[in-house]
């Protein structure tokens, strides 16, 4: 098991998804330059968090034009298995690879903190080693994480079981539609989520629940 | 062009026997862009003119650094071949001003002099004084210097991991603003900035230069412009932390190639303190061709080039035949990058434009020759501060009381600002802001590194030599209790205006006791900076050393941690060797009381025992839970570690009837130990077993007095106090 991390000018987490991959058994990781195109050897793509070409535009708005997503974006169409962290997230609802939109914390601030995500869809290519129901403990940081989609739209993906991750026991820390956390695309093989699960895989810095993420993913493959 | 004058000088800041000064060395009058760049030289800022002697007197050597004051940071060895760079910088008067862009661009300024140094810059911490968040003025500076830390740090991926707020009056109209930065490298990863190799080129890399924060030399300026004349005004100085990420990124790659000879970052003073300072410790001189310096905007004159304090660039030396692989990298990273110049063998800086000198100056007369100036300290005959505004009874009884000081803005919980703050990524956070006294980062190999930083300055305002001497043992103590010994210190001197006898005598006295302290503590100091005319028209600010202290632990597995955890375990008062004082404590400042004239002092042998026999106690994993007893004394201490541990304590050995000297008086040196009873009790210091973990609620009062309970509820109601203050 390969995985292969994007790496924008302004990416943040990118050692970080790196580490954590590498703590899935028989797996390794390495990073993918956003300038570049190969996906050889890549057996899954991690998006990982941060501020892609500072996001002055709009979140996410530049990055989706890099020569590194147009090859993600057909990586994905082939099935091959996608995860948007954060600013990840954001990119991929710009390239259009997930439903919604991520807008401003109705708070306007940058928003730290440690939150219960419930698992809704565990039998996903990403939750496939996690319980139904089961409550992980990943820190949230980001000002611009509030998920929206229309009406339809929303019904529509909780009907095909689309919404993988809400906020649990009231902890909506942006003020999400529906608590969202974390949404997969219609195949289920590309998913966005806000919270960092790259940061919740060391018992020394707080939580392991967000490796269950990862181990999924390289699940999905075997 | 008209030459410029005694009076343009003057209006620069240099006094007329300077500008006769540097007339001498120079053997005639300067141009414009000369004058410019000795009056930024020769300011208190670059040349330390009213403060290097003073500074002379600190420890700077010791066994563990490994780079003392000089470099763009100081640097300490941690383990193995791990070395930290680390350094606390002010942007005092810009954040006054524009508090967004001047708390972020002083995160950016310091985040740059340590990758400057070849480190990977791996945490911040902020140190803020605002005036009393009563004021509207505070409140808004308050929440757009957090907005600004958290814009930068968050935007370059650099987690800020602790700092501390106090809000006083003498703040109101002076704010500070205080980073600090820490970074991780190899030594053999380490460069310093001495241009050397005659014929090497200089190399200009990152954001193009503009005529942002020409500051003082817009008198030049506007001298020479038409008054109409809006576009060519100076402008605030704005940050851009995605150009920065890039420059951080470019750096450490062109280092990890082996490109570079030296590295220096560009902040104050812009190319002129860059460039010169290369070239001074390098005992060369530098020729530098304004035409090639990418500008934002055209027609900028040389002077304007050579000061601007446009953010996010950086300088380096390189071997001529590197040139291109350097621009390359640069390419890569989308920063601009462009030889500017050559180091040469007479020792002199030339500026050139358009084919022709546009200035020349011996590096010496620059560098080094700026006159130095005596202070002439002398104890005020009366109080310089009035008293603080009273808000809390003296009849108020003990529960209402520590109610109002776990309420009160010093001691309220700063989460609400803290959770503005990305402090977990790059992985290493062990200890969050509010887990334990101080942040500990975890290092690859298993060990761990911590880092504090505090002042007081209204206590230093009562007693500048043991307030300063408290600021150095509060932050060792904060060490202390995640089990970390000192490495090194890095220090912030602010203070009000120097010329004036009562704040050199601050200043003095405030030096001598953090020489003293660190000395005693072997905590080093390796770097700082100093922030002067700290002074409004109701006059100077709290003296304000702010003491930044990095330190480390065996096993970032043992780190301790604040809060109360098991029921049952013993609670224990642990190194007072006298009595706390009421006088100069928080609650006599919400009583209104004035500031005493003088603060009780230290055994620092005994503080230093103390501390070794707390640290050991954690790093062994004897206690449960370590909190230094600060502001507030000990009720509050207490109160903050049911609140970590959200279990409640039962003090059965502490009267409530007895005043409250005990309770809330203050010493630094004392401790609050949980753990199991014999544990405790065999500590080797001066020690009180007098409460014990569990339930929810904190109760005061021995057998057969009367007794004052709290319910956690209520004391975390109390605690949330500034949650308002970011709706």
């Amino acid at each position: 098991m390969n995985f292969g991390v994007v790496q924008f000018p302004g990416t943040c987490d990118e050692r970080d998804a790196v580490l954590a991959c590498e703590r899935v058994e028989g797996a390794s990781a390495q990073l993918l330059w956003h300038g570049e195109t190969s996906l050889d050897g890549i057996d899954a793509v991690v998006i990982p968090g941060g501020f892609s070409y500072g996001d002055y535009l709009r979140v996410g708005a530049i990055a989706r034009f890099s020569p590194m997503m147009e090859s993600v974006a057909r990586f994905a169409s082939d099935g091959g298995v996608v995860l948007g962290i954060c600013n990840g997230f954001q990119v991929l609802c710009e390239a259009g690879l997930l439903p919604g939109a991520l807008l401003p914390n109705v708070g306007l601030r940058f928003v730290c903190r440690q939150v219960g995500v419930e698992v809704v869809n565990a039998e996903t290519s990403f939750t496939r080693a996690c319980e139904p129901g089961q409550v992980l403990s990943i820190p949230v940081k980001h000002t611009t994480g509030r998920y929206y989609a229309p009406g339809v739209e929303l019904e529509r993906m909780e009907a095909h079981g689309q919404i993988v991750l809400r906020y649990a026991h009231d902890g909506n820390p942006n003020g999400s539609s529906n608590d969202i956390a974390g949404v997969s695309n219609e195949a289920g093989n590309v998913m966005g989520l806000m919270p960092h699960p790259e940061h919740a895989v060391d018992p020394l810095t707080g939580s392991v629940d967000g490796l269950t993420l990862f181990t999924s993913m390289a699940v999905a493959r075997v | 062009m008209s030459e410029p004058t005694v009076e343009d000088a003057i209006a620069l800041g240099l006094t007329a026997d300077e500008y006769a000064l540097v007339c001498e060395k120079l053997g005639r009058a300067p141009v414009q862009v000369e004058l410019a760049m000795f009056s930024l030289m020769w300011s208190e800022h670059c040349s330390y003119k009213h403060s290097k002697k003073l500074l002379g007197t600190l420890p700077t050597e010791g066994e563990a650094v490994f780079m003392g004051p000089g470099e763009n940071a100081g640097a300490v060895r941690v383990s193995g071949d791990l070395v930290c760079a680390f350094k606390v910088e002010s942007h005092n008067h810009p954040s006054a001003v524009e508090p967004f862009q001047g708390a972020a661009t002083g995160v950016g300024g310091i985040l740059r002099d340590i990758f400057a140094l070849g480190a990977r810059p791996v945490a911040v911490l902020d140190a803020l004084r605002f005036g009393e968040p009563t004021s509207e003025r505070s409140r808004y500076l308050l929440d757009r210097a957090v907005a600004g830390i958290g814009h930068y740090g968050n935007s370059i991926g650099v987690p800020t991991i602790g700092g501390d707020v106090y809000f006083e009056g003498p703040y109101e109209t002076n704010c500070l603003v205080n980073a600090m930065a820490l970074g991780l490298a190899r030594e053999e990863e380490m460069i310093k900035s001495a241009a050397v190799g005659l014929g090497n080129r200089l190399v200009l890399f990152g954001a193009s230069t503009g005529r942002d924060g020409i500051g003082g030399a817009s008198v030049l300026a506007s001298a020479e412009f038409g008054e109409d004349d809006a576009d060519k005004r100076p402008s605030v100085q704005v940050g851009d932390p995605f150009e920065e990420k890039k420059l951080l990124e470019c750096s450490l790659e062109l280092l990890a190639r082996g490109l570079l000879v030296s590295l220096q970052d560009c902040g104050a003073a812009g190319l002129t303190s860059a460039a010169s300072e290369m070239a001074s410790k390098g005992e060369v001189g530098l020729e530098i061709d304004l035409d090639v310096v990418p500008l934002r905007e055209q027609g900028m004159e040389p002077f304007e080039i050579m000061v601007s304090e446009s953010q996010e660039r950086m300088l380096c030396v390189c071997e001529p035949s590197r040139v291109g692989e350097v621009v390359a990298v640069c390419q890569k990273w989308e920063v601009h990058g462009t030889a500017i110049g050559t180091v040469i063998e007479e020792r002199v800086m030339r500026i050139l434009q358009h084919g022709s000198v546009a200035g020349e100056m011996p590096v010496e007369a620059l560098v080094d020759d700026c006159p130095m100036y005596p202070i002439f300290p002398e104890k005020p005959a009366a109080p310089l501060y009035p008293a603080p505004e009273g808000t809390l009874s003296v009849e108020a009884d003990l529960h209402a009381t520590l109610i109002a000081l776990l309420a009160s803005p010093n001691l309220a919980s700063r989460l609400p600002l803290f959770q503005q703050y990305d402090w977990i990524v790059q992985s290493r956070t062990v200890r969050r802001p509010g887990d334990a006294d101080a942040a500990v980062l975890a290092l690859p190999d298993g060990s761990a590194l911590a880092a504090s930083i505090d002042c007081n300055g209204r206590r230093v305002a009562c007693d500048p030599y043991v307030g300063a001497v408290e600021a150095a043992l509060e932050c060792a103590a904060n060490l202390a209790c995640v089990g970390a010994k000192p490495l090194g210190t890095t220090n912030n001197l602010n203070f009000g205006n120097p010329e004036r006898p009562e704040v050199a005598w601050q200043l003095t006295e405030a030096v001598r006791g953090l020489g003293d302290a660190c000395r005693a503590l072997e905590a080093p100091i390796v770097g700082g900076n100093v922030s002067l005319y700290n002074q409004g028209v109701d006059g100077p600010i709290y003296p304000t050393p702010v003491v930044g202290m990095v330190g480390a632990l065996p096993s970032a597995e043992a780190a301790g941690r604040m809060g109360f955890a098991h029921e049952g375990d013993a609670i224990a008062l642990v190194g007072w060797n006298k009595t706390p004082s009421l006088e100069g404590s928080e609650l006599a400042k919400l009583r209104g009381e004035p500031l005493p004239d003088g603060l009780p002092g230290y055994d620092l042998d005994h503080e230093v025992r103390v501390l070794d026999v707390v640290r050991e106690a954690v790093r062994s994993g004897a206690v449960t839970s370590a909190h230094d007893i600060a502001e507030g004394g000990l009720l509050v201490a207490i109160a903050e570690c049911c609140l970590a541990g959200e279990i409640g304590a039962d003090m059965d050995a502490i009267s409530a009837d007895l005043g409250f000297v005990l309770h809330f008086g203050e010493r630094r040196g004392g401790f609050v130990l949980s753990g199991p009873r014999d544990v405790l009790a065999a500590l080797d210091v001066p020690l009180d077993l007098f409460g014990t973990v569990g339930g929810d609620v904190l109760r005061v009062g021995d057998p057969g007095g009367p007794e004052v309970s709290w319910t956690l509820t209520e004391l975390r109601g109390a605690h949330a106090a500034l949650a308002p203050l970011f709706p």
